[in-house]
């Protein structure tokens, strides 16, 4: 919309600067860039005239009042530019202006027509597209006569202007105002603001866009680094809570874990809160978030505040991770630094460039608590509440690590996290007869159910377990403690079985007994039936035998009176 | 008591160079002013050189020049440098330590 009446940009070639102003400096004016000494200003003006000349086939100028072009060139070296080869080659002239005050006496009416024709010298010998004017306010030291210096300056932008040349003036930043010769009145279009501030001993260099005219800009401080990298500025945008959601599930790299979740793992894009005391499995159990990030096939970021890459590497091998691998293969990176080397607002903006050059599934940061030793509370909280926002939208997942100073309050993290966390894992260390023994609790899983039990927290060379606790007499028992309730179980087991064992031979043995007596009974039984039937039988047998003997009695008496 | 014993000391003449840009008007006052101190004051005892820049751009480079009229004394050494349209005579001999 408007961009054909739009004021046209020169790329800068600056990371963020070139996206925040929506393309650039604007193309054909002049562009003030003040600040205080030491702010980055000569690099910032260095780097746009660089990168026009490399990139984007604009040849510059660049007009030095103050170093000398050895010094410049040696001071972008470390920026890693090649400055002398694209001055032989014609893209870049330095132009090297030296006014020194104690040589010279004013007498009457002058102007700096020597100025202007070395300018248009130089500019005509390449060509030029940009110029850089680093600092023209040395003029000032060096005449004495203001009005006129006023008058010839405002001439020199005109001129600059007239001429197309797309220009960046550096100032020095002065007291109540931008600058100090308050050169902001001449430069009406683009006027930036580098600044350093210390606090805490921990610098952080940021830029604002005071003036933009004709296009939107962002209006915030925005961090920028200068590094072996070159001039990178880091907008760190605010995002709404309209993130996409997953269903994908992630793994945390314990099997056990995953298990204590319904699902089986956490939500892709969640952010994972690992928090506990010294020494309770805080780096390890991110180690194996990560572990298991790349095993499955993505890409892995660890920033580390407290240890480095080899170290982690051998403490998780120790575990029976092997990161080492992974390191090789490029899918994880693994970045340390102190949380004293940046401010707050820097490590962010370092952390969120290297997301975005890296392109993480998960991202680990441990611990966040590192933060809190050189930094305000909120402070922290805004810059996790930036990240994991930052994080979300992209669907990467974090996990963050947190130490706490003491159990007691276990559920109160310092810097008040919880609410920006989907899952909040806490790790325990118990005193326990003599011992301490590491406990895994699940506090809170956004969006998923998950087991309510503490877990005894066990790394051995074969990685993490979590073992459920001995759970009896009221109470949940872990480490030797468990072991020797267990044993003693064991015990009670056996001897009771063997009781059993006991008892039941000696029911068995009855059991014969009474069956060999009723087996005995049996027989006499049966020997008793048999002597009754045999009784009964003879009974008979006499029974007829008297019959017999009647009849024949009888017989033999009707014989005889019969006769 | 000025003029006469200390001009013919030095027994070096001045050697002046002039910086102009064309024919602007300070320039042109300043051709014109020296020309006067140099014919009034010091006659005799100098070379003067003008050179327009507008022509020899470069010159203004390789010899730093920013303001324009300038007017450097090469000899004797050290060189010092003078700038403006030279409209103040006692100034401009003073400066260039003639007429002490």
């Amino acid at each position: 919309m408007g961009n054909a009446k739009g004021i046209s940009k020169s790329p800068t070639g600056i990371e963020g600067f070139d996206e925040l102003t929506l393309g650039g400096l604007p193309t054909g004016r002049p562009a003030l860039v003040c600040g205080s000494a030491g702010c980055g200003k000569t690099l910032f003006a260095a780097t746009f005239l660089l990168n026009g000349a490399r990139d984007f086939d604009e040849p510059g100028v660049f007009v030095t009042f103050e170093e000398r072009p050895v010094d410049i060139v040696s001071n972008v070296a470390s920026l890693g530019f090649d400055m002398d080869q694209l001055v032989d080659k014609g893209k870049i002239l330095i132009e090297h202006i030296a006014v020194d005050p104690s040589e010279l006496e004013e007498i009457g009416d002058y102007d700096l027509e020597g100025l202007f024709l070395r300018l248009e010298l130089a500019i005509d010998q390449i060509g030029a597209k940009r110029i850089v004017l680093d600092t023209i306010e040395s003029l000032f030291s060096a005449f004495t006569n203001p009005a006129i210096l006023r008058a010839e300056i405002r001439r020199l932008f005109d001129w600059l202007k007239d001429r197309g040349m797309t220009t960046v003036i550096t100032a020095e930043r002065g007291d109540g105002s931008l600058t100090r010769q308050g050169l902001e009145e001449y430069v009406s279009d683009c006027v930036l603001l580098l600044d350093h501030r210390v606090h805490n001993q921990v610098s952080t260099r940021r830029l604002r866009i005071v003036k933009y005219r004709g296009t939107a800009h962002g209006t915030n401080e925005y961090p920028f680094l200068i590094d072996e990298e070159g001039f990178s500025v880091l907008p760190v945008s605010t995002l709404g809570l309209n993130h996409q959601v997953f269903d994908e599930r992630i793994s945390s790299g314990v099997a056990d874990l995953d298990a204590m979740l319904t699902g089986g793992g956490f939500h892709r894009g969640s952010s994972v809160l690992i928090s506990g005391v010294a020494g309770s499995g805080k780096s390890s159990l991110s180690a194996c978030f990560a572990e298991a990030a790349c095993a499955a096939g993505g890409r892995a970021l660890y920033f580390s505040f407290e240890e480095s890459a080899a170290q982690t590497v051998r403490n998780m091998r120790s575990i029976g991770v092997d990161l080492q691998r992974y390191l090789d293969a490029g899918t994880l990176r693994h970045i340390a630094a102190r949380p004293t080397f940046y401010s707050l607002e820097m490590h962010l903006a370092v952390m969120l460039r290297e997301v975005v050059r890296f392109g993480p599934t998960l991202v680990v940061l441990d611990p966040i608590s590192a933060f809190l030793g050189n930094a305000d509370q909120l402070e922290v909280q805004a810059m996790l509440l930036r990240m994991v926002d930052f994080l979300k939208a992209r669907g990467i997942s974090a996990v963050f690590t947190h130490l706490m100073h003491s159990q007691d309050g276990a559920s109160e993290t310092d810097v008040g996290l919880s609410s920006l966390m989907d899952a909040w894992i806490l790790l325990l260390n118990r005193e326990t007869n003599g011992e301490y023994n590491r406990e895994l609790y699940l506090l809170k899983a956004r969006g998923t159910s998950h087991s309510n039990q503490v877990r005894e927290f066990v790394m051995s060379d074969n990685g993490i377990r979590l073992i459920p606790p001995y759970l009896g007499e009221g109470r949940a028992l872990t480490g030797s403690a468990r072991r020797a309730q267990e044993a003693r179980d064991r015990r009670d087991r056996a001897q009771r079985e063997h009781q059993l064992q006991r008892q039941t031979s000696i029911i068995e043995k009855r059991r014969e007994k009474a069956k060999a007596e009723i087996a005995a009974l049996q027989v006499e039984l049966e020997a008793d039936e048999m002597e009754l039937s045999r009784m009964l039988a003879d009974e008979e047998n006499f029974q007829a035998q008297v019959e017999n003997d009647l009849a024949a009695m009888e017989k033999s008496r009707r014989a005889r009176s019969g006769e | 008591m000025q003029d006469q014993t200390n001009v013919t000391e030095p027994s070096e003449p001045l050697k002046l160079v002039l910086y102009v840009a064309g024919q602007t008007p300070k320039s042109v006052a300043a051709i014109n002013n020296l020309e006067r101190i140099c014919s009034e004051k010091m006659p005799g005892k100098y070379i003067v050189e003008v050179v327009d820049l507008k022509k020899t751009p470069q010159l203004a480079r390789e010899h730093n020049i920013v303001a324009i009229p300038t007017l450097v004394r090469q000899l004797p050494t050290p060189i010092r440098k003078i700038i403006g349209d030279l409209s103040d005579i006692e100034k401009v001999l003073v400066h260039l330590k003639v007429g002490e």
